[in-house]
């Protein structure tokens, strides 16, 4: 096939700015989910709470112990919610994690194409562009063209792992460790781990540059 | 559902099924009718397409397979080796002998 | 039988979030927001109400997806969230069109 010439490319509402009608019916949804006893006050404040401390900062964390300790990246690999309970992380639940390592000849980038799955228990919630219609139908097309956009040029002899969230799994993208790291203590080297990095959009940081 | 007598083993090709059941499916249109190469067996899930009418969901067996990017959408710019994993229920798939 | 490596022409035969591959070009928007209240309330109910047996997160997907695909297109990630909460708390009776309807009402009596 491959005439992609217009049709059907829906442009994207992105995130909006000022009050959505939507806000007063979520507010109406939890007040009498709390009236009919379904939910409590409580219940609501803490969820909300635990949402908030949740950060892309806990994949740096694992990203750079995965760096530092090569036992800790094979437990990784096999076993991901062994490994982050290691770090304090707890990855059990419904959906089950796995990490991507990239190396010298394979780089990683996530989408959800469906929906938006992600991998949120570990790192909080997804930028507006992962949501986007752009990015869920590009980025398994033209995956060079999308990275670019994001100022990553990958050269042509590394392949490029498109991983489409269908199902139970969620992943999280280790990056390679940046030449010039060597002596960084761990919190140095979560430093070069941004979020963009842990979906495959960038790669780490240089400490040169960090 | 069939009940498949054995596994798909990895490295063995597949082609994803074109149709399937109406209404909520996890398997994305454009990897309808494509062939690919099964890279893991991840375990066996709760089918989502009944999980999604609230109806009792037997564990089905979830693949990876990946699939070359331009088989899929055809050549395209700088994308020759790049690939694309999707995890797909095993119902999905047929196993395709004559693969070169 | 389609040759081999030859793609075959592909059927985009599911509701309105089946867009990967889709055709265009537009670019990513990369501009992010700030979650607000009423969408990280949207959340931790979803949540809730899964971790409590209430319902499955597949439903909510489901629900998403019967919207047309004008409306998926026109409301954002979060709103097809509350629409899809509600129409699942409708259908499991736990609460009625009406009900939040008169509710949303009173809301917008408050701010005159």
């Amino acid at each position: 096939m491959s005439d992609h010439h217009d049709a059907g490319q829906e442009h994207d509402p992105g995130p909006r700015v000022g009050l959505s009608p939507f806000a007063a019916r979520s507010r109406v949804l939890a007040a009498l989910l709390v009236e009919k006893g379904v939910l409590t006050q409580d219940e609501i404040r803490r969820q909300v709470a635990a949402t908030e401390r949740r950060s892309p900062e806990t994949g740096a964390r694992i990203v750079a112990r995965a760096w530092v300790d090569p036992r800790f990246a094979a437990l990784l690999r096999e076993d991901f919610a062994a490994a982050v309970a290691q770090v304090g992380v707890d990855a059990s639940g419904l959906v089950q994690f796995e990490a991507l390592f990239n190396t010298e000849t394979v780089h990683n980038v996530v989408v959800c194409t469906l929906c938006s799955c992600y991998p949120r228990a570990i790192i909080g919630n997804p930028p507006d562009w992962y949501k986007s219609t752009a990015y869920r139908s590009r980025t398994v097309r033209e995956p060079r063209a999308v990275l670019a956009e994001f100022g990553l040029h990958l050269p042509p002899e590394v392949t490029v792992r498109v991983h489409d969230s269908t199902a139970d799994l969620r992943y999280l993208v280790v990056p390679r460790r940046p030449s010039g790291s060597e002596g960084l203590s761990e919190e140095e080297l979560a430093a070069l781990v941004s979020r963009d990095c842990l979906i495959g959009v960038a790669v780490a940081a240089s400490p040169v540059a960090a | 559902m069939a009940v498949r007598p054995s596994p798909l083993a990895v490295g063995v090709g597949v082609r994803v099924r074109t149709t399937g059941p109406s209404g909520h499916v996890r398997t994305p249109g454009y990897l309808r009718g494509a062939s690919g190469t099964v890279v893991a067996l991840l375990g066996r899930f709760p089918n989502p397409e009944r999980l999604a009418y609230g109806a009792p969901a037997p564990l089905v067996a979830l693949y990876r397979v990946e699939f070359a990017v331009t088989d899929v959408f055809g050549p395209a710019d700088g994308a020759s080796r790049d690939v694309v994993t999707a995890d797909i229920y095993e119902h999905w798939l047929e196993e395709v002998q004559d693969r070169e | 039988m389609t040759a081999e490596r030859e793609p075959q022409p592909r059927v985009l035969a599911g509701g309105p979030h089946d867009i990967g591959g889709a055709p265009g070009e537009n670019p990513i928007d990369r501009a992010e927001h700030p979650q607000e209240d009423w969408e990280k309330l949207a959340d931790a109910v979803h949540h809730l109400l899964v971790a409590k047996g209430h319902r499955r997160h597949d439903q909510l997907r489901r629900a998403i997806e019967a919207l047309s695909r004008e409306d998926y297109d026109r409301l954002t990630y979060f709103e097809r969230r509350v629409h899809a909460s509600q129409v699942l708390l409708v259908e499991s009776g736990v609460l009625t069109d009406a009900e939040v309807a008169d509710r949303l009402q009173a809301e917008v009596a408050t701010w005159r």
